[in-house]
């Protein structure tokens, strides 16, 4: 295992070591200045501006900017499924792919108009090249770009001393699209080509196999999708299998560059904060919160994994690791990812609402298929995806100043703002629709007879994590699955044949998606909204300090609370019961 | 509001055009001239006859090959899907009982020592892609004896094949090493072909 822990500590240091100058970077271009791409880039900035009739500059209240962010997210939905719908009609699409049916198109086209990326087709037998490219991937710039757009008002709003603006909806859009997310993609891009991830618009390839058997090989625009895919955290496999397929993640090197993809925008944004609000130890302090989450889920389903499976060892297979064999739960996973960089994937994936997979959740022992269930049961506050992490986070603190100013009996201020009646009504809602929304879904579901045929491995504890855990993750936004649950039956035929869609599934999906990710952002916006202009009183000494590991304590306690409380009781209706039973179904 | 609905329209004219096709096709421009060999899947060949891809794997049966893991898919290629098989599944565990029992069966005859304990957890379990190219070096000594012994060759000779194409971590620390079984397979048919 020491090499496996190896790798693990690589990854963190890299990560940290990554942290402040991503972190800086951003903040300059949330803040207007000068970066090294601005003498590129701010030409073609000024232009998109004039050609979407945007006036920069122009601050928007937390209405209008709410009402932006709205329509464009309405406009793009409505886009996108038309794309989705007419799909056989349009051009690169070598396959002939006719369109998907309308529940499972409404389903994907709110799973990814919500960061979800969510799946219920598999990429390759139902997506044509321009579904993927003109309709998904620009779905991964945008829901990401939207969630930091979000994000950055928030951090206004806390910030403002006067006035009502939290910013400019599109200026906040085109900034994050052109100086962060597009240039980081082109440079990924190029170098997941560069490692073996495919790039092609051509025919699936039929080979005859070295024993002369026959092989279709899939292609496609894969290392441009791939990029975006995970810097955005949205997780929408090119692929059915996801990351687990050698075409989008060939090596243990693009393994470790794609994880680190995936969480250095969330990594680097609580950083940002603390540049914007003028206290670096205010944005560590909440990374500090973040990474001693993230740390303990890691380990413990690598622990988990190593041991190995209850069916496994009743079959008679030795798991221990030996020279030449990493041991472990190997089902659901490949040889060149072993245990350990299925396991940090796992978490990463989960920690940050990317929900990307190389390794199949359904397959994961149990104790280390409820780490999945814990992180997605944190409300993606631990690290989280891109901006919806971060935000969601802040109404945390809110919350854990607010308790932990009724424990001290002090009227609770947070960097100098009085936190009062309003914003606090605000906060509970944005921290509890999700969960609501969650335990909700995955009751109707559970007890619908309609919802029976989405669910692969019957009645047992298996089979309700897949339904739970289906609702946790669209609630969540973060799209991986326990893959046995379906809302589109695909007999695994070429073309697609005698595949149908289940609509009681694919609707409540797509509506749990579209709720649990803008009502909270409505939530989020209007806080920023109630602090924006409030005034700023000079720290006394009953002041609750807000950046020591006293209060980072409070805020991952009441993070574990809120989630505990929430779901410990259904998580031990499915994963734990298999880790701790060892029972066989 | 009919100006948010304005630049919104206009908005997903520009971010479809900029973002959706000239990224994803510049990116393709630049992958098939620059990696073509890469950017096409990585293609392998035999006799200059292209026999797969060295990224994906294929299934091999008889006992002049070695044989990749077991797979849900069957290694397709271009159809995937995981397995799905849950950690306390009844039925996973008489499928990998009955691989283990395969998999003894047929390398016990060429080497008399080995027992259910010295099996690699990766040659009796599916893979997450279902095409996986790899598998342990574990896996790969064990069936290098039938493998030598079919094919006429000497067990330093494949166990050399096997470490020729066996791909180390990344940069020395990154994945688990794994033998490539498609290259090392089109590496013994060069070396000592059936016929």
């Amino acid at each position: 295992m020491a090499e496996g822990w190896l790798q693990i500590g690589l990854f963190v240091v890299v990560l940290v070591a990554l942290t402040k100058p991503v972190g800086v970077y951003m903040a300059r271009v949330f803040t207007g200045q000068r970066v090294l791409l601005s003498r590129l880039l701010w030409p073609i900035e000024r232009f998109t501006y004039r050609v979407l009739r945007v006036r920069p500059g122009e601050g928007q209240d937390w209405k209008e900017y709410a009402r932006s962010l709205i329509v464009f997210s309405l406009v793009f939905w409505i886009a996108l499924y038309l794309i989705l719908r007419t799909q056989g009609v349009q051009p690169f699409n070598p396959q002939g792919f006719n369109s998907a049916p309308w529940d499972v198109n409404f389903n994907t086209t709110s799973s990814f108009v919500t960061n979800t990326n969510w799946q219920y087709y598999g990429g390759e037998t139902t997506m044509s090249y321009f579904s993927q490219m003109a309709g998904l991937a620009v779905q991964n710039f945008v829901s990401a770009a939207v969630g930091i757009a979000v994000v950055v008002a928030l951090i206004r709003g806390i910030v403002a001393r006067s006035g009502r603006a939290i910013g400019n909806f599109w200026q906040d859009l085109v900034r994050t699209l052109l100086y962060i997310l597009l240039p980081v993609s082109i440079v990924g891009a190029l170098f997941l080509v560069s490692q073996g991830v495919i790039q092609s618009l051509g025919h699936y390839q039929a080979i005859h196999t070295l024993t002369g058997g026959q092989q279709v090989l899939a292609q496609g625009p894969v290392a441009s999708q791939e990029a975006i895919k995970e810097l955005g955290t949205n997780g929408g496999g090119f692929f059915n299998v996801n990351s687990a397929f050698p075409f989008e993640n060939p090596s243990g090197l693009t393994n470790f560059v794609e994880l680190l993809l995936i969480l250095v925008i969330p990594a680097g944004l609580p950083y940002t904060y603390g540049r914007m609000v003028g206290s670096q130890r205010q944005g560590w302090a909440i990374f500090s919160a973040m990474f001693a989450l993230f740390v303990v889920g890691v380990v413990v389903v690598y622990l988990a994994e190593q041991h190995g499976s209850p069916a496994q060892h009743a079959a008679g297979l030795h798991t221990a690791a030996f020279d030449g064999s990493t041991g472990g739960n190997m089902v659901g996973k490949d040889q060149r990812f072993g245990i350990a960089d299925s396991a940090l994937w796992t978490a990463v994936t989960t920690v940050t609402s990317c929900g990307a997979v190389n390794a199949a959740f359904e397959s994961l022992t149990g104790i280390g298929g409820a780490v999945p269930f814990t992180n997605l049961g944190f409300s993606e506050v631990v690290f989280g995806g891109v901006g919806a992490g971060l935000y969601s986070m802040l109404l945390y603190v809110l919350l854990a100043v607010f308790i932990g100013g009724l424990m001290v009996g002090r009227t609770p201020e947070y960097l100098g703002k009085k936190i009062q009646a309003r914003e606090i009504k605000l906060v509970s809602l944005g921290v509890l629709f999700t969960p609501l929304t969650v335990l909700l879904s995955a009751g109707v579901a559970s007890a619908a007879p309609l919802a029976k045929q989405s669910i692969y491995a019957g009645t047992n504890p298996t089979g309700f994590s897949e339904t739970l855990y289906a609702y946790l993750s669209q609630a969540n936004n973060n799209g991986s699955a326990f893959a046995g649950y379906t809302g589109f039956v695909q007999p695994h035929a070429p073309g697609n044949a005698g595949a149908y869609g289940l609509s009681f599934t694919d609707l409540l999906g797509g509506a749990v998606m579209l709720g649990a990710r803008f009502a909270p952002i409505l939530f989020v916006l209007a806080v920023a909204g109630a602090l924006a202009g409030k005034k700023v009183s000079p720290p006394g000494l009953g002041t609750m300090r807000t950046d020591n590991p006293t209060f980072v304590f409070l805020l991952v306690g009441i993070v574990i609370l809120v989630g505990a409380l929430t779901f410990f009781p259904a998580i031990l209706l499915g994963p734990v019961a298999n880790g701790l039973s060892g029972r066989l179904f | 509001m009919r100006r948010d609905l304005l630049t919104s329209l206009l908005a997903v004219v520009v971010m479809t055009l900029v973002l959706g096709l000239a990224y994803p096709l510049a990116i393709t421009g630049i992958a098939q001239v620059v990696f073509p060999g890469k950017a096409n899947g990585s293609k392998v060949s035999l006799d200059g006859k292209i026999v797969g891809s060295k990224l994906i794997g294929q299934e091999f049966k008889g006992r002049a090959y070695f044989h990749s893991r077991p797979s849900a898919t069957e290694y397709s290629g271009d159809v995937t899907f995981f397995g799905n098989a849950g950690p306390n599944s009844a039925e996973l565990r008489d499928a990998i009982r009955e691989n283990l029992a395969a998999y003894v069966k047929r390398e016990k005859p060429y080497d008399r020592s080995l027992t259910r304990e010295q099996v690699p957890v990766d040659a009796v379990t599916e893979s997450a892609s279902g095409v996986d190219p790899q598998i342990s070096e574990a896996n790969a000594r064990i069936q290098a004896r039938r493998v030598a012994a079919v094919r006429g060759l000497s067990l330093d000779e494949v166990e050399g094949l096997i470490s020729d194409h066996t791909d180390g971590r990344s940069l020395g620390a990154l994945g688990e090493p794994g033998v490539n079984v498609l290259q090392l397979n089109i590496a013994l048919e060069e070396a000592a072909p059936l016929r």
